[in-house]
């Protein structure tokens, strides 16, 4: 497979004009074309048959494949990715839904003991055609276990690919490339952006693991992936306003981390900051934080500063808009960057 | 009806002086061991035979400090000879880590299993090339889902189910009493019983998980919890090798045609857990004295006996499994170790730029220290 080279490729089965839909609607889409362009892909997960998942990620997927290829499980996530691991075993391609970020841990033995090692376990002569997509994150007002970011335990893993879409074009052309890949991708949905819309292009504008700039600036250096930023662009689009030229940098992979384009721009605005909904400590953010002070060390004219959810569980739904950072902490961040 | 009626004692044909047990309750059972010809429990016989003596030499090359671990699988033959047998060739075992009799029935190398246990690999031998011999799980119970998701793969690719034995394909998991607490053991029973997986749990209980009976796994027999799962359940003589094979000849049978089943083969670990264990800190001496009076081998070579075998032909066998087992250590002593390249190579199926970089990394700095020290 080549699902991190090819690109710019005719793609059949898809639109070959632009659509603008939602990104929930762009993931369906993915599945879809998946399915009907390899017999092999299924789907597995919690209430994603007739209901379309709590989400609709799976709307009329059970309708045109049958329960023998959108398989409506038992309510067991261990069971799930390990009965994956056997299928994929047998030559098939699973495609995962977890209900939610916080469900996810069930199966966290059967993802890091087994998923991921099975492949190095087999000195290469089995893969794992894995996708796991996990609804991540904050802003749905949800109750505890629903509105997580366990990306970090995921990408501190060898043997896993993570990846975090933003956008609808995203959702839609890396969801196809993570089922494209041999190797198993945890998949973050931003579920706060489920419906927000955007434009589908004809094929995939980056490959599955590029760090791709959202918007372009000179003076700092914005970083975050999935509904963080949307954040980001905000906070840019204010400091604008103020005379500061931010670059936004959608990071879309967590591992591996695309870091040429982060270098490179880190070099040219010399302060960076990183956002995320996750808490701080041994984050995704920490690894950034320290490999562009190593790589951007002479470029940088301040440290290279953090904005992360709190080091705390994720608190009750009324408090989640002082945990999360938004656009005024990450302006914060701007200004202290700009103070060095 | 879901299987065999519940049952005050396991399934026994062969006493444990090698005797035939012929009763109304076994006559089915009976016919069944009947397909086994006397050269096919010679061949059952040289098989056990063979395990005991590659597991005593590969016990001897762990205190000699060449393996840095061996897991002993002496005690538990009979039941293995008897799985191993019942499977047919288009079947996909998954075990756990004591199977080496099934292994080694399936075609996997002696020294394929003594290298996982040298530190040369994890995995051991390509199960694409030992007739559906998958590699072992140390992680009990995990390959619970594993056996469980390639049986479900098997039924939607349509490869069992069509009535012929010959052709359908099934899968049998091995684990154990200790394996059978764990929540991934139940998940498969589910998952099996959901999708009429073609699978069969073969569960060794062997009286102990490193130093916690099973009596402390369960409260009703094994067997029976299945059961309640709604799987096809049997409880066998896991020491005798007709009723094991038997037994899960039919079971197995009756899941190539969409009836996951469980085996409970009732047996001991003679030995240890590991050679990192001390049985004499947890169990009775006089219970290991009066299960090796059930030695399965032992048993099947009376019965061999009964059938006009003789000694000299058992011996033979014996003389045989030794030569083996020799061979074995001569070949691992002049064995190559793995290269650190072996670090790298695998994590990913398609290229991974960390994982390159640390590659390239790691060669140079040993490059930097000259030469091939």
């Amino acid at each position: 497979m080549t699902s991190d080279t090819q690109t710019q490729l005719a793609q059949p089965g898809h639109p070959a004009a632009s659509v603008t839909m939602p990104i929930a609607k762009a993931l369906n889409a993915a599945l879809r074309e998946a399915m009907r362009a390899d017999d092999k892909v299924l789907l597995m997960g919690e209430d994603i048959g007739p209901l379309g998942g709590v989400f609709r990620i799976t709307d009329g997927l059970h309708a045109e494949f049958g329960e023998q290829r959108v398989l409506d499980t038992p309510l067991a996530e261990s069971g799930i990715i390990g009965t994956a691991i056997g299928l994929a075993m047998r030559g098939y391609r699973p495609v995962i839904e977890i209900q939610f970020d916080g469900f996810v841990y069930p199966g966290f033995d059967q993802i890091v003991s087994q998923l991921a090692k099975m492949t190095a376990r087999h000195k290469g002569r089995v893969s794992m055609p894995i996708v796991i997509r996990i609804p991540y994150g904050g802003h749905i007002g949800a109750v505890e276990h629903h509105q997580e970011s366990p990306e970090a335990y995921f990408a501190h893993t060898a043997g896993l690919r993570v990846v975090s879409p933003s956008t609808a074009n995203d959702a839609h052309w890396m969801l196809r490339q993570a089922i494209e890949s041999d190797d198993p991708v945890i998949f973050l949905e931003p579920k706060s952006k489920y419906w927000s819309k955007g434009e589908v292009l004809p094929a995939p504008a980056a490959r599955l693991h590029q760090a791709v700039v959202a918007k372009p600036g000179s003076d700092v250096t914005l970083i975050g992936h999935g509904a963080m930023v949307h954040v980001l662009l905000q906070a840019a689009q204010i400091a604008e306003g103020e005379g500061t030229s931010c670059e936004v940098v959608d990071l879309r992979s967590l591992s591996p981390i695309d870091w040429a384009p982060l270098v490179e721009s880190a070099q040219r605005t010399g302060r960076v900051i990183v956002a995320q909904e996750a808490p701080g400590h041994v984050s995704v953010g920490s690894e950034i934080a320290a490999t562009i002070a190593e790589r951007a060390f002479y470029s940088l004219e301040a440290p290279v500063l953090r904005v992360s959810g709190f080091d705390t569980p994720f608190p009750p739904a009324q408090l989640e808009d002082i945990y999360l950072p938004d656009a005024d902490r990450v302006l914060d961040a701007v200004d202290r960057s700009l103070a060095y | 009806m879901t299987g065999p009626e519940v049952a005050t004692e396991p399934i026994r044909l062969l006493d444990a002086d090698g005797s035939l047990v012929e009763s109304d309750a076994n006559a089915e059972w009976r016919e069944l061991a009947g397909q086994l010809s006397t050269d096919d429990r010679l061949a059952m016989h040289g098989e056990m035979l063979r395990t005991r003596r590659f597991d005593i030499e590969a016990g001897h090359l762990q205190r000699q400090g060449k393996l840095g671990l061996w897991v002993p699988s002496i005690g538990q033959e009979g039941a293995q000879v008897g799985a191993a047998w019942a499977s047919r060739d288009q079947d996909t075992i998954f075990p756990s880590y004591r199977e080496h009799l099934i292994a080694l029935h399936r075609g996997v190398d002696m020294l394929q299993i003594i290298d996982i246990f040298r530190g040369a690999v994890h995995g051991g031998w390509d199960p694409l090339e030992t007739r559906g011999m998958r590699i072992y799980s140390l992680v009990i119970a995990t390959h619970a889902l594993h056996s469980t998701g390639y049986a479900m793969g098997i039924r939607f690719d349509g490869a069992c189910g069509t009535g012929d034995a010959s052709r359908d394909e099934a899968v049998m998991a091995f684990y154990g009493d200790g394996a059978a607490s764990q929540g991934d053991a139940s998940e498969g029973l589910v998952f099996a019983a959901s999708y009429d997986a073609p699978i069969v749990f073969f569960v060794q209980n062997n009286k102990w998980a490193i130093s916690v009976p099973s009596t402390r796994q369960s409260r009703t027999p094994l067997h029976e919890r299945a059961r309640g799962f709604g799987l096809d359940a049997a409880w066998v003589d896991g020491n005798d090798p007709l009723a094991s094979f038997a037994v899960t000849r039919r079971m197995l049978d009756a899941a190539r045609q969409g009836r996951p089943g469980y085996v409970e083969a009732d047996t001991y670990r003679m030995g240890a857990h590991t050679t990192s264990d001390d049985p004499t800190r947890y169990r009775p001496s006089d219970e290991e004295e009066s299960w090796r009076r059930r030695d399965p081998i032992a048993r099947l070579a009376a019965h061999l006996r009964e059938l006009g075998v003789d000694d000299a032909t058992l011996a033979e066998q014996d003389r045989e499994a030794v030569e083996l087992a020799a061979d074995m250590r001569r070949r691992m002593l002049v064995a190559g170790t793995a290269a650190s390249d072996d670090i790298f190579d695998h994590v990913y199926s398609e290229p991974h730029p960390l994982v390159l970089e640390q590659k390239r990394a790691l060669a140079e700095f040993e490059a930097g220290f000259g030469g091939d020290a």
